[in-house]
């Protein structure tokens, strides 16, 4: 019972990072209909942000992570700049693009901190016990900053007017243009959100992995199938993905091995694919 | 009429000696070349195929993350039959190319189901699916170290004959035989009634549909075609470097064959197997001379990015660009007059 509640307890940490990660690709993806190949390496950017500022040069832990929310946001809207507003009516050539510039940010990694596993030492060494289960402080912050920063993107975009222009682009570009919203203001917006998104949640939770210049690969992987199971282009549908993904998967690596878990993610994925290809909560079908 | 046909016969004559000088080209090529040079030839022709399959599977419109994968149940395949059950290497590389087909049928089920960019992420499942399961058992498949002493091509021993397929340059002549003809293949397929139906799923599949085109059916054939020339592919890497792992048929290794279709091209039956060439020279030998081997991904990502943005056709579309530049420039002076600057 105790390793139930543990694992629980584990699966919300990682669905609440993953939930992050997955609402930034489903945004950008929203707005300029392009999947971002090099979302894990924004990520990995945001990571890398912590262990330089933090780690390297001793500044306090919060002022790191928000350097990295900014940082990556602001290579976000490079990226938009650079590549996908000169290739807006060619999605697959965005997709291609993004794969060119996560082999970049990759390589300039290598450069500035080598290859190995940066080291990034815990900001608190507190921990809580609920019910048995420990949680230690470094997770338990993690989980509290993704249910803020969730929080306040979902008013902006219900509230602010720039986010009701924001979710107009999303549902169709053409009219919301004909309306007299400015597509690339909206999207430079939409990169910004996304990007800094995934930078902060490599930030948040550099601590807890060891953060290495490869390390995007794998969070892409688990990015794609929660936008799938979620339905591509559904924010609410990508943060209960994100519950639901890491729940199977943190059991699963539990009572069974981690390579078992990411099986029965891709074929989580694959089956949802099948039965329903738009998704658990996509309404349509982007052209 | 005897005058077109005098014309096409120069220039099917033309066309044959381009292609006989092409094959002595490549024959002399490997005695040019360092020996890590030939061996780097050896995987370039491989990957020749590799990508030119591939083109084959986008004929009609769908972009499959899979394609290394699918090259790999080719290599595992094979590789197993040669090791565990006995199987002569020539046969085992042929049963590994159907077993890639026969994977590739199987996964048609459930892939054409979706299409564009749901195609996309599902092939990439269905590889990540079929390359973890490399991973995680590690019988037959030799988890995560993968297969090693893997039985090399037999060696070839008559009376005044013998090639030791050891070397890299008889296994390069061996590569370029089988690829030449696959390539051969490839083409009256892609020229053939079929091929022509696969532009018609690519560019009108609603209207290819309505005429009476079982797309389903079209797009599995590709896919089943491109998949066993993969095999092949698959079974020539495996007997010749001799281990195969998961990690080699990962995707960041796709990520390399989506590059050289996309860099050369994918419009014509050449743009591919530009791509490829130019690619691993510029990789292999230039970059490595200049010592700039920790900056390739970087330099690799500069190019596919720029290619994208600049040269969204490939590098094939270079030839008849600059043709049509050069002769604009000749024709400026007639032309001149009419526009003013």
């Amino acid at each position: 019972m105790d390793l139930l509640w543990q694992t629980a307890v584990n699966a919300t940490y990682a669905a609440s990072y993953m939930a992050l990660i997955a609402v930034g690709l489903v945004m950008i993806f929203g707005v300029m209909g392009v999947i971002n190949f090099a979302h894990g390496e924004l990520y990995m950017l945001g990571a890398y942000c912590v262990v330089f500022l933090y780690a390297q040069e001793n500044f306090p832990f919060l002022l790191a992570v928000a350097a990295g929310l900014v940082f990556v946001g602001l290579v976000g809207i490079v990226m938009e700049r650079t590549m996908f507003r000169p290739l807006r009516d060619n999605p697959l050539g965005g997709l291609i693009a993004s794969i060119g510039f996560l082999l970049i940010l990759q390589t300039l990694v290598v450069f500035g901190f080598g290859r190995r596993m940066g080291h990034v030492p815990p900001s608190t060494q507190g921990k809580t016990e609920i019910f048995g289960a420990i949680l230690t402080h470094q997770r338990l912050f993690v989980i509290v900053a993704a249910i803020l920063l969730l929080a306040a993107l979902w008013a902006f975009l219900k509230r602010s007017k720039f986010g009701r222009a924001l979710r107009a682009c999303a549902q169709d570009a053409e009219a919301a243009s004909l309306q007299g919203i400015s597509l690339n203001q909206t999207a430079r917006m939409a990169m910004f959100i996304g990007a800094g998104l995934a930078g902060v949640a490599g930030a948040l939770t550099a601590p807890l992995v060891s953060p290495t210049p490869y390390i995007g690969h794998s969070i892409i992987v688990t990015a794609f199938i929660i936008i799938i199971v979620g339905g591509v282009g559904s924010l609410e549908g990508a943060v209960i993905a994100a519950v639901l993904y890491a729940f199977v998967h943190t059991f699963v690596t539990t009572f069974f091995d981690g390579v078992i878990a990411n099986i029965v993610g891709l074929a989580l994925m694959l089956a949802v694919l099948i039965v329903r290809p738009t998704g658990l909560f996509g309404a349509r079908e982007r052209a | 009429m005897p005058a077109a046909g005098t014309g096409g016969l120069i220039r099917r004559a033309a066309w044959r000696l381009r292609l006989v000088l092409l094959f002595a080209a490549l024959a002399a090529l490997p005695y040019l070349l360092s020996y890590s040079q030939q061996e780097i030839a050896v995987l370039l022709v491989i990957n020749v195929l590799l990508v030119s399959s591939y083109r084959l599977l986008t004929l009609t419109g769908e972009w499959s993350l899979g394609h290394v994968v699918i090259m790999g149940v080719g290599a595992y395949t094979s590789a197993l039959l040669a090791k565990q059950a006995g199987v002569p290497v020539p046969l085992s590389m042929l049963l590994g190319g159907a077993m890639a087909a026969g994977t590739a049928a199987l996964l048609s089920f459930p892939l054409f189901r979706m299409k564009g960019f749901y195609f996309l992420i599902g092939s990439f499942a269905a590889g990540e699916i079929i390359r973890l399961i490399w991973k995680r058992f590690t019988d037959p498949f030799g988890g995560p170290k993968g297969l090693k002493r893997i039985d090399p091509f037999p060696d070839i021993e008559t009376g005044f004959l013998s090639i030791d397929f050891y070397e890299p340059v008889n296994y390069y002549f061996l590569a370029l035989a089988v690829v030449s003809v696959s390539l051969f293949v490839l083409y009256r397929i892609e020229r053939s009634r079929i091929g022509l139906t696969f532009h018609a799923i690519h560019w009108q599949d609603r209207l290819a549909e309505s005429v009476g085109v079982d797309t389903f059916r079209y797009r599995t054939l590709a896919f089943v075609i491109a998949s066993f020339f993969a095999g092949i592919a698959g079974g020539l890497y495996a007997h010749y470097v001799g281990a195969v792992n998961p990690t080699r048929f990962s995707v960041d290794q796709m990520v390399y064959v989506l590059v050289w279709a996309i860099v050369g091209g994918t419009a014509t039956f050449h743009g591919p197997v530009l791509g490829v060439v130019v690619l691993t020279v510029i990789n292999e030998i230039v970059l490595r001379a200049l010592g700039l081997d920790t900056a390739r991904p970087l330099i690799y990502g500069l190019i596919l990015i720029l290619a994208v943005l600049y040269l969204p056709n490939g590098l094939e579309s270079l030839g008849p660009r600059l043709r049509a530049l050069w002769q604009r420039r000749r024709g400026e002076p007639a032309a001149a007059g009419r526009e003013p600057a």
